[in-house]
């Protein structure tokens, strides 16, 4: 097929139609065509986007007349209508109420009028009485604002100095004058466009299908035609999805991993006893994440565990048992009951093993749970810190395992993460030990980042629970810090922020 | 965390050289590199300490344990300071008056010779003992040290109560050297500002004061400027560290001596006798600690196969020395933090080198499986995703001013309900009790976006239940749907239920019920499951959307999602 055909083919109706006036200009376009602005508009857009046209569309401010400027324009600004009275009564010195009553004006337009003739010394108020100060000649030379008003429209951008004063002191009075944007649409036909132009479309016999209706396809109505070609490259708009929050579907993924591997998910509340989350976890009372300024505490309390996981647990924080010497304070009941918003989801693993130790009556355990959810300290926002935060958790509870498993199974996670590189180095938890913190080595940046804490629980911590050191494998890293990498997010709070675009925009998890 | 600074040239000549390699073995070690920049211009490096090793918190006390880390001939094993430990000379006495109960009962004290002193070894002795009040001294609360040089004091020292206003002496930074008295020095003396709260409600103040009645210091506070101020000249000082827990003191005395004991081979500790009554204490106590190490339990939590010699070489790298006959660990005095055999396990690990571990998962089959809420919520997300609308995801705190104020709820309603968090650093300091004001206040924030907007958010709230008066935390769903009417979203939230094969009745509320105050009169509907409410529709009324600055019609539901969950 020649070229010039196949360009033939591509054209709609509407563009065929505006072809041949497209070098009469946009204004005659208009009347020639015969077609409404837009579908003009639409019909130009597709043929510069073919290469046929060169098509220039420039946006101007353009100074016109407003309702009363039309008004004015036509009977005189209010000023005008003034000295006109005072000028033919300049023998008499009228009052106030009898100018605005003969020169028929509105208390806004009289005051406006009074107020210019005023600054321009043509008159003086005394005593409730106009005294007219302006001779004839000054009273006839037409005013500034007076030759403006019958100059509009003009364009903004390139107003004189004069013609700018005028507007100034125009635009502040009611709708005299008013700004209007206007297109400006300059078009030129290219070297190919020109050989189209001539192409007489009217003789052109072929008959086109543009939609495909329900009645062509009944009645085969489109054989012996052709189907109008396509830009099938042209930019479409875009259509807004449904879709989870991205930090949702970041969770679901860690959830499936977690599932995946054999891990029963825990669930629990949010506001929890310092019994659980602090006690329990054998973190002395007078550790500083237990002060109000890196915590948050609710002005209640939360009840008490039974009396003896309550006395294990304050055993090993007073004077600890024969194999450890515990923190060795004076345990305070009131301090424990103290409600808090979790500090971490390792709570939720404290709750599991008392429930496991509740429900169990042997300690041959092989069980695994995990969770990921939010957790809470008392921060300031910026670009790193917050108030919330998602932790995934972690705990093997099974009397056979060691160090090197609690490292296999975190190895496993971060590379089904997307993190080939794990280091692991000493860490310091109060409740694990050995304690670990893990580093995954981002490729791209060729940096290590730290993601967070695990270890072995210490026998303070087990012991309450199950009258024996059971070595729990125990993990809490961070979630945050894995799918802000993912999404390439450099700040925290972009995740909370919920800007209707972005998320419009978000891509999915892919994984 | 603590953050250390070490000079650069100093490590290089008495540790080794700084490259990659030397830079993770510090990793490795257990002490994190904050901070490192290669330029030559910059003279320190930083490393992190963690907090159960106060011992690390001078260059002196990393440099002696990183030694022996790196196996340096010479370096590893205990080093037993009890050995070349005086004990106390004449007049070497602290009595420790009774007036103390209740205010700051005890102290442990030390006197140390022969120190060389420079601006930079006075500089790293102020270094440790701040490090030390913030760390183990719980910002001075716990215990503070306080160092004297002996040359300006008469010994026997006493330790005792007394007055404010009775107290009178030059503290340090004085303006214009001027005598305080202990109160004002509390209410006047910037540290002492800073530090008044540890001594508020006393009737009187602790007090260390030399045999000629000289006052050397009003701990916790501040120190004399004649009697407590350490300068170049100084050769002898008297350290005193004084708190609430004994064994805690004795330990921060024996970090602080035998830091200053490693500046040089010539220092010399002296022990003091501390009165207490007719009870004599001896500090320090440098004499090693001892403690059970069974080698199947180190291999068992390790999964390692070390014999008794090699354990022997990884405590000694570590500090410690073992008698592998006695199956015994000697630890040295300036180590506090060892309560359990699985703390000196820990440092085997340490010494054998994290990296080196071969990470392994067991051969025990367990079956994964997900929270059934979580599944559903999933569902839910999946259905109305399906009708094109975006999840958003907020704070579980919120402003009194979103929660209550913008909605129009009555003062008495949120009298009763709110929850709030003792402090905040934010403006966020109540518990969200519910998700629509939060819908709102998105649409709010997101006037320049196209619309329509649909939007929807699950997640926890938190309600009072006054009957056991404990927190309720439901989940929650609300969608929110701008511009649109009643018709749009009740055609949403019915098509949700009939996916879900769950039967819910959508009624008009009867007169009088109480209702969420943000709804138009007419436009609101009770949702029932069970013949329960579970939540509310409607179209919101004009005034609230003017109080959130909206332009556009909003309907919207939120509904409880327990239910939901009892009834799949």
């Amino acid at each position: 097929m020649d070229e010039t055909e196949k360009i033939i083919e591509y054209l709609s109706l509407n563009e065929k139609k505006i072809l041949p006036y497209v070098m009469l200009g946009y204004e005659k376009l208009i009347e020639e065509s015969g077609l409404d602005e837009v579908s003009i508009m639409r019909a130009l857009e597709y043929l510069a986007n073919k290469n046929l046209i060169a098509l220039n569309v420039e946006k101007k401010k353009i100074v016109e007349l407003g309702i009363n400027g039309v008004r004015y324009n036509k009977n005189g600004l209010p000023e005008r209508k003034l000295l006109n009275y005072l000028n033919e009564n300049k023998n008499k010195v009228p009052t106030l109420e009898e100018s605005q009553k003969q020169s028929k004006l509105s208390d806004d337009e009289f005051k406006a009028a009074l107020g210019v003739l005023k600054k321009r010394a043509m008159i003086e108020l005394k005593k409730g009485k106009i005294l007219l100060n302006a001779n004839g000649n000054e009273v006839a030379k037409k005013m500034l604002e007076e030759i403006f008003l019958e100059s509009l429209p003009l364009e903004l951008e390139s107003l004189a100095p004069e013609q700018k004063h005028s507007y100034e002191t125009l635009k502040n009075r009611k709708e005299i004058v008013l700004i209007e944007e206007k297109r400006f649409i300059s078009i030129e036909l290219t070297e190919y466009g020109k050989k189209l132009s001539n192409v007489k479309f009217d003789e052109d016999k072929t008959e086109y299908i543009e939609a495909l209706t329900p009645e062509i396809i009944k009645n085969d109505g489109w054989k012996g035609k052709k189907f109008r070609r396509y830009d099938v490259a042209a930019s479409v708009p875009k259509i807004e999805i449904g879709k989870r929050h991205f930090v949702n579907q970041s969770i679901d993924y860690g959830r499936r991993v977690w599932t995946e591997m054999g891990f029963c998910e825990m669930e629990g509340k949010m506001v929890q006893g310092s019994f659980w989350n602090f006690d329990a976890l054998f973190t002395a009372q007078d550790h500083p994440v237990r002060e109000m300024q890196d915590t948050f505490f609710l002005n209640r309390t939360e009840e008490l565990p039974p009396k003896k996981i309550l006395d294990s647990v304050k055993k090993f924080h007073e004077k600890g048992d024969k194999s450890s010497k515990g923190w060795r304070y004076e345990w305070n009941e009131d301090e424990s009951k103290k409600a808090v918003l979790r500090t971490h989801t390792t709570v939720l693993s404290a709750l599991t093993l008392d429930k496991m130790s509740r429900e169990k009556r042997n300690t041959d355990f092989s069980e695994k749970y995990f969770a990921i959810g939010k957790c809470f300290r008392n921060e300031t926002v910026d670009w790193s810190h917050g108030f919330e935060f998602n932790q995934t958790e972690g705990i093997v509870v099974d009397k056979n395992v060691n160090f090197r498993h609690l490292l296999g199974y975190l190895n496993q996670f971060f590379k089904k993460m997307g993190y080939d590189k794990v280091r692991f180095r000493p860490a310091y938890f109060p409740y694990t030990e050995p304690s670990v913190e893990i580093d995954v080595y981002h490729p791209e940046k060729k940096v290590w980042l730290e993601l967070g804490g695990a270890g072995i629980f210490r026998p303070e911590v087990t012991i309450p629970f199950f009258g024996e050191h059971i070595p729990i494998l125990a993990w809490g890293p961070g979630f945050d810090r894995i799918l802000m990498d993912y999404y390439e997010i450099k700040d925290l709070r972009q995740l909370y922020k919920n800007d209707i675009r972005q998320l419009r925009e978000m891509r999915f998890w892919m994984k | 965390m603590t953050i250390i600074n070490i000079n650069k040239k100093s490590f290089e000549k008495e540790i080794g050289k700084l490259d990659e390699v030397m830079l993770g073995k510090i990793a490795m070690f257990g002490t994190p590199v904050d901070s490192f920049d290669d330029d030559e211009l910059v003279d320190n490096f930083a490393i992190e300490v963690f907090p159960n090793r106060p011992d690390l918190l001078s260059y002196q006390g990393f440099k002696r344990s990183f030694l022996a880390y790196l196996d340096k001939k010479g370096k590893t094993g205990l080093i037993d300071y009890s050995k070349s430990l005086k004990k106390p000379a004449k007049d070497y006495e602290v009595i420790v008056d009774k007036s103390l109960e209740g205010i700051r009962p005890y102290t442990a004290c030390a006197i140390v010779k022969n120190l060389q002193l420079s601006d930079s070894r006075i500089k790293e002795i102020i270094d440790i003992q701040e490090k030390l009040h913030t760390t183990l001294g719980r910002k001075r609360k716990k215990a503070a040290i306080g160092i004297y040089p002996i040359e300006k004091i008469s010994l026997p020292i006493t330790f005792k109560a007394l007055e404010g206003d009775k107290i009178k002496f030059v503290p340090l930074d004085s303006p214009g050297e001027k005598e305080m008295t202990g109160l004002s020095i509390l209410q006047r003396h910037p540290t002492g500002r800073d530090y008044a709260h540890l001594l508020a409600g006393k009737e009187k103040f602790p007090i260390f004061v030399d045999a000629k009645e000289n006052i050397l210091s009003m701990p916790p506070i501040i120190n004399s400027n004649s009697t407590g101020k350490v300068t170049n000249e100084t050769r002898d000082v008297f350290i005193e560290c004084s708190g609430f827990d004994f064994e805690i003191l004795k330990k921060i005395l024996n970090i602080v001596v035998t830091t200053l004991a490693d500046f040089s081979d010539k220092v010399e500790i002296y022990q003091m006798n501390v009165h207490y009554g007719k009870k004599k204490e001896i500090t320090p106590d440098l004499k090693p600690e001892k403690m059970k190490l069974n080698i199947e339990n180190v291999n068992k939590l390790l999964g390692l196969n070390l014999n008794s010699k090699q354990l022997r070489g990884f405590l000694e790298r570590m500090g410690y020395s073992y008698n592998e006959k006695k199956r015994e660990v000697l630890i040295p005095a300036y180590r506090n933090d060892l309560l359990h055999e699985v703390d000196l396990i820990e440092d085997v690990a340490i010494a054998y080198g994290y990296d080196n571990f071969d990470p392994i998962i067991p051969a025990v089959s367990t079956i994964g499986s997900e929270s059934k809420n979580e599944i559903i919520k999933r569902k839910i997300s999946e259905i109305i995703n399906g009708a094109g609308f975006i999840e958003i995801s907020n704070y579980h705190l919120t402003t009194r001013d979103d929660q209550f104020k913008k909605m129009n709820v009555a003062d008495k309603e949120i009298k009763d309900s709110v929850i709030e968090v003792n402090e905040s650093k934010t403006e966020y300091n109540i518990l969200r009790n519910d998700l629509s004001h939060f819908a709102l206040k998105i649409l709010s924030e997101n006037v320049d976006a196209s619309y329509p907007q649909k939007i929807y958010e699950m997640g926890r709230v938190f309600n009072l239940d006054k009957e056991s008066n404990s927190i309720n935390e439901k989940e929650k769903l609300c969608l929110a749907y701008s511009p649109a009417n009643y018709t749009d979203v009740k055609r949403i939230i019915e098509s949700l239920f009939r996916m879900m094969k769950v039967e819910i009745e959508i009624k008009e509320p009867e007169s009088g019920e109480a209702l969420p105050s943000h709804f138009i009169e007419g436009r609101i509907a009770k949702i029932l499951i069970d013949n329960e409410v579970m939540g509310h529709i409607g179209e919101v009324h004009p005034k609230i959307l003017k109080n959130w600055k909206l332009k556009m019609a909003v309907a919207m539901f939120e509904i409880d999602l327990e239910k939901v969950f009892e009834k799949i």
